[in-house]
């Protein structure tokens, strides 16, 4: 049933920008339209094109934010989150307690 | 077949309607939740927007390019490996590979864990564990990851927990003695919220879903907007998401107050108000779906509750959108034309801003 929800109108998570979207709502409880339109200027693109896969993918590899296919070295994860923190200006605690312990 | 428009029951079972009919049945949708929650009906252009998602020939729909929203679920990553309760498809899995194949093979916004039975209580008793893996699953996850429980308050009354049964006590008579109880239990239930709440936070917990509230009625909800209160000022960075059991808080106690406001009664446009004064950052409202009825007027209902709790929120809203609830069929393997249509139209006509 998600699966179908997703793919009936979910913004696409890592194929796209579904994941930075949503990081806004949780930081800044951010209403979508206004949560979109964040993303897109942070990613210096249109509102349309945050669901695009032909710009959301090279983008994503050119941020080194985390694409949704296997390639080879890739950054994913917490250094993925790491620089979304930073493109997006929010603190994500799982990215804080990782860079405390790092500097401990 | 026949010549109508295929559509099915609240329980799932397919039927066909005239257009004329399945016109009507969005109009009587609309008005009975006009009606309880004393809220605006659909307007006329809404309900023919309605009737096209019903009627599109398709078996699934989907929104047009533009009109996306965010999917946030109540650990629905799991599902790869759950049991049959839960819609899960029992797979020999462990749980990062589910969060993985969750983020990476079916591509959602976001995803989250829990205890296998998804309530409050019963997690403290292994807090270690799921610390852990919360923790492991936040290093390896790049989308948003969420932990979710249910308040589920029932758990903390006798036989299953320490709290003399108020659902006993009633039928003797004895409703100060179950008011007692409610008041009793929740206190126990709002300190466990927020000792796995805090403890989840340590690891770096992202987000906290708290999902099925009020489930036990206005004590259970007030517990889950006392625990929000304060893991907000604990735990800032931590998103809070406070989902519903229902359209109706149950007056269970019928007492109950938060910020001087009554709980028992309170409808979706209410809820979402209060939880968002608790602190909450995401509202996902429940509408009930009645078997009996069919899915187009469960769906017109579920929009018309959803569209006016969006129009008051100053936080998002993710209607919840499991089986049974905001148009949903009643149903463990729910049917996908109506899901799809389900999301078209609370993304297209609710404007939610997410599921």
């Amino acid at each position: 049933m998600p699966i179908a929800h997703i793919m009936a109108a979910g913004m696409g998570g890592m194929r796209t920008a579904g994941d930075l979207v949503a990081w806004m709502q949780m930081a800044r409880r951010m209403k979508l339209p206004e949560a979109k339109r964040y993303v897109a200027e942070k990613l210096g693109v249109s509102v349309p094109q945050l669901t695009d896969e032909d710009v959301m993918f090279p983008l994503r590899e050119k941020l080194g934010i985390g694409v949704v296919t296997a390639e080879a070295g890739g950054p994913k994860g917490i250094v993925a989150k790491a620089r979304i923190a930073r493109l997006l200006g929010i603190e994500i605690t799982s990215v804080n307690l990782f860079k405390q312990r790092m500097e401990a | 077949m026949g010549e109508g428009i295929f559509t099915r029951m609240g329980d799932g079972e397919r039927i066909e309607l005239g257009a004329d009919e399945l016109r009507q049945e969005l109009l009587d949708g609309t008005r009975d939740a006009a009606e309880k929650g004393r809220i605006p009906e659909l307007s006329g252009s809404e309900l023919e927007q309605l009737f096209e998602i019903i009627a599109e020939p398709g078996r699934i729909v989907s929104v047009p390019p533009g009109h996306e929203l965010i999917v946030t679920d109540d650990g629905i990553a799991e599902n790869f490996r759950a049991s049959e309760a839960d819609g899960g498809a029992g797979i020999s899995m462990d749980r990062l590979s589910c969060f993985l194949a969750y983020e990476r093979g079916i591509a959602a916004d976001t995803a989250c864990t829990g205890h296998e039975d998804f309530s409050i209580k019963p997690v403290k008793a292994i807090i270690d564990y799921e610390m852990q893996t919360y923790y492991t699953g936040s290093l390896s996850t790049t989308i948003p990851f969420f932990y979710g429980a249910q308040p589920n308050l029932g758990l903390y009354y006798q036989p299953d927990g320490p709290y003399p049964n108020f659902a006993e006590l009633m039928p003797l008579g004895k409703i100060d003695e179950a008011r007692k109880a409610q008041e009793d239990a929740a206190e126990a239930l709002k300190d466990d919220m927020i000792f796995v709440g805090k403890k989840l936070y340590e690891m770096g917990c992202e987000g906290f879903n708290f999902d099925t509230a009020a489930s036990s009625g206005d004590a259970d909800f007030y517990a889950t907007l006392e625990a929000v209160r304060e893991l907000k000022k604990s735990c800032p960075d931590m998103a809070l998401i406070v989902g519903m059991a229902s359209e109706f808080v149950l007056g269970m106690h019928g007492k109950m107050r938060f910020d001087d406001q009554q709980l028992a009664g309170m409808f979706p446009h209410q809820q979402v108000k209060i939880v968002e004064a608790a602190g909450a950052d995401i509202f996902g409202p429940a509408v009930n779906v009645n078997t009996s009825r069919t899915m187009p007027w469960n769906l017109s209902k579920a929009t018309t509750f959803v569209k006016h709790t969006v129009e008051q929120a100053k936080i998002p809203v993710h209607p919840n959108v499991g089986m049974g609830v905001c148009g949903i069929p009643m149903m463990v393997e729910t049917p996908i034309d109506c899901v799809t249509r389900t999301a078209k139209a609370l993304a297209m006509i609710g404007m939610a801003d997410g599921l």
